[in-house]
């Protein structure tokens, strides 16, 4: 019998090549780099360069986990208060007498918590969906650290936790360098191992998934997990910036965060989605904003440019996929 | 045989309103012993006050839900509807209150076109789409305001009395909520286009197949809810008689707070008008009587969500109970 | 005038890759039951899109009582009068039953356009009184049985004065005793001048019910007959085309040890006291009405979903498995119906599709290793002869014979002892059919166990050892294909339920 044979080399095609998302991303970053350098004679320095990231890297954490969970065709909005509740807790800790890394370390276990809490509840309750789980776990977390701690601020660390936020490791800032590790860990994470296969599969069709015996909750659990702990960090750099926290730090992160994941490339219908996005659309916000207060404009415009960049890219994603999606009909 | 059926359906149709009724008694009757201000007169009528403009806009919500989308701008459309018509009386005093009223409204049904064209036409996530919004709005708020506010000696006193006045003895903001409840549902239960949205959101695909405009539909609904909201904007702002940025920050949790409460199902399709009048009415009992009985203020929000989350789980588990019954009852 | 109602002539139709209408005729005259039959995949369901407008034929004409007409869309369809009923119900479980049946066409108040909610409810109420069924029309559709929803899609038909109403396959997922009330109904509208076209596998309904008979087979016209004019054999040599050994060279495999035992297993609402038991080597065919509750029973011995009572035994252990990965590990593979929703990622490659059950032999310490996924999925796409240029290819690229074929290497994959096949040649076409009944000759050869789940008789008595009947959840026959006969399979998958299991041996 002729065998037919199936090859096994990928058909390089030089269109797929250009025709990436993250091309255009990194054409965007390195446009917004020209025109701040047009508006500040001083811009154009490795030091603005390496130390500019630290005024917006917090959250990049979160963006991190939330392509995870974007891609697994969830969403998320509850990380912002997240970070508030673990923030509070830890200042609160502190300040009753816990020592320093301990309160660190709760910190993280309560945002983990957070985020195990969750996943829990997607799990145990399929019938909802995670934008109402989230959404009611978001006024929880929040409602939870305004009752700790009411409208005060708390803080006075110890001088060595600003570090986390301020310092610098041979010039390079600290934060800098936990982040390219966290990116470059979640990176392997998502594109390298059977997890990643796993988070992409559910994404794309979790049916399949569960009858090919992945075990999707699972899955779904320790992405929420995963969420939760990186809450956990951006609590951590994000008080030591600060100083001193309240229950109200960190509002509207979620949206942020989210606007950077979609920018980034990444469908809002699951399944689709690389790492390298959403850490371009990270430094594209951030330099972006940097330049906006180099000219003077209000914070105000941010919020209304970052809107709209969420609206367009899901626009302009949409439109991309669909046009990738060949009709296809099917016999009945 | 039949008889039987039909009593079942009525215990697990009813079970919801008449559940929720008799909380909302037991829970007005525990207030009462703790505070025995809470059943006067004067106090009911400040929580109906309270409660009218959660209610208009749940009104709104509930159909959004019902096409299975979700409206997280409508802070943002409050404060924006709200600061243009304060600084427009506040330039031009002796403009008709009815004429604020107008601007108001078409100023939320502008937001609220842009929302649905957005959702209905480019098929954007109602989430990405409406907090993209949010943002976007909010931004323009702050931006037209200059971040100033608007106080109440800026404004016209008959601008002022729209929320304080009388008609036939009863409070304006009453009067207006319950005027648009009437007006709703009339619409949504006895004019074709009303049943229509029940349609679309209870199963979208035969919608389009059985020639449902679709697309018209769910448009129309975002429209509608804008102009609630804008209505509710300057409804507040004559309420609180001052206009500013950060007015009705985060006010849409509590808006579908109310929408989950009354058994509007966040998965499309199901809700009634009389359900979300009960829902509206807890809600608001909920926020007057918290203070009443010396809950500090900074619990409601941990209580409001404790309270959804409840609500949501609850309402899964009749759900699921009435599935296992209809199971029981089929004969193998 | 013409003596037809609705003629077709040489209606073509190709989807890209497939010829699904081939030059085929059909007519249809005021007043009969006209029966639509064929294999699966012979064209039926395309034909009937045509007449109602969701796909419009590439060749051929149609008339409408004579005149010609061109079928643009459903509402052409709807305005001639012609309205179809599907096996599953298309309608709005959150609306009442009288807001289901006047769906579009309301009864509004001239001037306010107020819905006239009491007139329309007396209206929908006569309706069903004219149909014979006794629910309150007030009722939410949801919470109806698909007997009582298929009653109100015929009741919307009716409303809108329908001239022409297809059903397809309107008793695919009924009790014998819903489809007696499903009959006298059709007759009913037969005898009042509404001609119907009436989609069925089933032989029982065709000579219960129908006037003439079409027969469509891959996709061709083979003819139109009156009832008395055509016997069982011949209507079944017209639907499957050759005899049926012809098809199936069954291969003698030694049947080897028992490797599982079902013990009166039983789920709530599912089904109840099923028991059979597997060997090496065996193809068990498990077959039924749709909707006697097999993929159900499939799906709890995999640990898709529990089980109430009763136990499995697997290889001389007692097992429950509550997870598919629990089943997988020990042995147990399952080919979904459903190919596309639960087989198959089809944005996916073939190699990522094939690795996806099996992704810790893929794998070295949770890292993924490409070379081996694409080599093994090379090694198994040329056994199973998967017609497709390389593993990078999307599944959704491939035809419906060669996707299965690829469900099929996913299980290869796992070391498996035992697969369910559930209608693994649904929607594939004649020569892809045959391909996996080679392979499943072969699988069984190699001593796996097979347990094949399939409507289609020639199937089942051509390919399998043994075959378990079920109806209404329970098994009502377990019989040896070597000493039974279409009949017998036919009378206990309709017969009673209630009577005793027939271990015909």
């Amino acid at each position: 019998m002729a065998q037919r044979e199936l090859l096994i080399e990928r058909q390089r095609s030089m269109k797929r090549f250009i025709m990436q998302w993250e091309w255009l991303l990194l054409l965007i970053f390195m446009m917004i780099h020209v025109v701040n350098s047009f508006l500040s004679p001083y811009y154009l320095n490795f030091n603005t360069f390496i130390r500019t990231p630290m005024t917006f890297l917090d959250k990049s954490f979160l963006v991190l986990p939330m392509t995870f969970v974007i891609i697994l065709g969830n969403i998320d909005i509850s990380v912002g208060s997240t970070v508030a509740l673990s923030s509070v807790i830890m200042a609160t800790a502190y300040n009753a007498g816990v020592a320093m890394p301990l309160a660190m370390l709760l910190c993280l276990v309560v945002a983990t918590t957070c985020g195990l809490i969750n996943g829990v509840l997607m799990v145990k309750f399929k019938e909802l969906s995670a934008v109402i789980v989230t959404l009611s776990t978001m006024t929880i977390y929040r409602g939870v650290a305004y009752v700790i701690l009411e409208d005060r601020a708390a803080g006075n660390f110890p001088n060595w936790f600003s570090f986390l936020g301020w310092g610098s490791i041979a010039g390079i800032p600290f934060m800098l360098i936990m982040f390219v590790i966290c990116a470059v860990l979640f990176g392997i994470l998502l594109h390298k191992t059977t997890f990643g296969r796993k988070i992409f599969g559910i994404g794309n069709n979790k049916n399949a998934c569960i009858y090919s015996g992945i075990e999707t909750n699972r899955v779904l659990l320790w992405v929420s997990i995963l969420t939760g702990l990186m809450a956990g960090f951006t609590a951590l750099f994000l008080t030591s910036r600060m100083g001193s926290t309240r229950p109200n730090v960190a509002q509207g992160y979620e949206l942020e965060v989210i606007a950077m994941v979609v920018l980034g490339g990444v469908s809002t219908a699951g399944g689709k989605g690389k790492i390298i996005g959403p850490v371009l659309a990270i430094f594209i916000i951030g330099f972006l904003s940097y330049g906006l207060g180099l000219v003077n404009i209000s914070a105000q415009v941010l919020l209304i440019i970052i809107g709209m960049l969420l609206i367009i890219s899901t626009m302009i994603l949409n439109i991309r996929f669909k046009r990738m999606k060949k009709p296809r009909v099917l016999q009945s | 045989m039949v008889s039987d059926r039909k009593n079942l359906r009525f215990k697990t149709e009813n079970f919801r309103e008449l559940g929720l009724l008799l909380f909302i008694i037991l829970l007005s009757v525990l207030i009462q012993f703790r505070n025995p201000t809470f059943l006067t007169f004067s106090n009911i009528e400040t929580l109906l006050i309270n409660a009218s403009i959660l209610s208009i806009l749940a009104v709104g919500m509930m159909m959004v839900l019902i096409v299975r989308g979700i409206d997280l701008s409508i802070g943002s459309t409050i404060a924006f509807s709200g600061m243009i018509s304060a600084m427009t009386v506040a330039s031009y005093p002796h403009i008709h209150p009815l004429i604020s009223i107008l601007q108001g409204t078409l100023v939320g049904s502008g937001v609220g076109f842009l929302i649905g064209l957005l959702v209905a036409k480019f098929k954007v996530l109602p989430i990405i789409a409406t907090l993209g919004m949010m943002n976007v709005v909010r931004g323009f708020t702050f931006l037209v305001s200059k971040g100033r506010w608007i106080s109440a000696y800026q404004m016209s006193i008959p601008f002022k009395e729209i929320a304080t006045g009388r008609i036939l003895g009863m409070n304006t903001l009453v009067v207006i909520a319950v005027v648009i409840y009437s007006a709703f549902y009339y619409f949504i239960n006895h004019t074709r286009t009303g049943r229509q949205i029940y349609a679309v959101g209870s199963n979208p695909d035969a919608a389009e197949v059985s020639g449902i405009p679709k697309i018209r539909i769910i448009w129309m609904v975002y429209i509608l809810m804008g102009a609630l909201a804008g209505l509710a904007g300057v409804l507040w702002v004559s309420r609180f008689a001052s206009a500013q940025g950060d007015t009705a920050v985060g006010y849409e949790m509590n808006v579908i707070a109310a929408c989950v409460l009354g058994g509007i199902s966040i998965s499309g399709g199901s809700g009634k008008v009389s359900g979300l009048i009960l829902g509206a009415v807890l809600f608001g009992i909920l926020n007057n009587a918290l203070p009443l009985i010396n809950v500090s203020p900074f619990w409601q929000q941990g209580i409001q969500g404790v309270v959804i989350l409840s609500a949501v789980l609850i309402n899964v588990m009749v759900k699921r109970t009435n599935e296992r019954q209809a199971l029981r009852r089929r004969i193998i | 005038m013409s003596e037809y109602i609705l003629e077709l002539r040489g209606i073509s139709k190709t989807f890209p890759g497939v010829k699904a209408l081939d030059d085929v005729n059909f007519n249809l005259k005021p007043g009969e039951i006209h029966s639509i039959m064929g294999e699966n995949g012979a064209g039926k369901s395309t034909l009937i899109k045509i007449m109602t407008g969701v796909y419009i034929a590439d060749e051929g004409q149609m008339f409408f009582n004579g005149e010609s007409v061109v079928i643009k869309n459903t509402n052409d369809s709807q305005r001639l009068g012609i309205a179809a009923i599907y096996q599953y119900v298309t309608s709005y479980p959150d609306l009442s039953v009288t807001e289901n049946i006047f769906i579009r066409h309301e009864k509004v108040h001239p001037i306010t356009k107020k819905i006239r909610w009491k007139a329309m409810h007396q209206a929908a109420s006569e309706l069903l009184r004219q149909l014979g069924a006794s629910f309150d029309p007030r009722t939410r559709m949801g919470t109806l049985s698909v007997a009582q929803q298929q009653i109100v899609e015929i009741a919307k038909a009716l409303s809108v004065n329908a001239r022409i109403i297809i059903m397809d396959e309107p008793t695919a997922a009924l009790s014998n005793r819903e489809s007696e009330e499903l009959y006298r109904v059709t007759e009913k509208l037969r005898n009042d001048g509404v001609a119907i076209i009436f989609i069925s596998h089933r032989m029982e309904d065709f000579y219960r019910l129908a006037d003439r008979v079409t027969v469509l087979r891959d996709a061709k016209y083979i003819g139109t007959w009156n009832k008395s004019d055509i016997d069982h054999d011949k209507l079944v040599m017209a639907m499957v085309g050759r005899e049926i050994t012809q098809m199936f060279p069954k291969r003698s495999v030694r049947i080897g040890k028992e490797i599982l035992r079902v013990e009166n297993l039983g789920r709530e609402g599912y089904f109840k006291d099923i028991s059979f038991n597997l060997h090496k080597g065996e193809i068990l065919a498990l077959t039924g009405l749709v909707g006697a509750g097999r993929t159900e029973l499939c799906e709890s011995l995999y640990g898709i979903a529990p089980f109430d009572e009763g136990a499995i035994w697997f290889d001389g252990k007692q097992v429950k498995f509550r997870h598919p990965r629990e089943a997988l590990d020990n042995g147990l593979g399952y080919l979904p119906e459903d190919r596309l929703g639960h087989g198959l990622v089809l944005d996916w490659e073939l190699f990522r599709n094939v690795s996806l059950p099996a992704l810790k032999e893929f794998s070295f310490r949770g890292f993924l290793s490409l070379m081996k996924e694409i080599r093994k999925t090379k090694e198994f796409g040329e056994r199973l002869e998967v017609k497709a240029t390389s593993v990078f290819d999307k599944a959704a690229t491939l035809s419906g014979g060669n996707q299965q074929k690829i469900i099929v290497a996913k299980l290869l994959t796992a070391d498996l002892k035992v697969i369910i096949l559930d209608e693994p040649t649904k929607g594939v076409d004649v020569g892809a059919k045959t391909a996996i009944f080679d392979i499943m000759g072969d699988l069984a050869e190699m001593g796996y166990g097979i347990i094949m789940i399939s409507s289609e008789m020639v199937e089942v008595l051509g390919l399998s050892d043994r075959i378990v009947v079920m109806k209404e959840g329970r098994v009502t026959a377990v019989l040896n294909t070597a000493h039974t006969s279409q009949e017998q399979i036919l009378r206990s998958a309709l017969g009673s339920a209630n009577g005793e299991v027939n271990h015909g041996k």
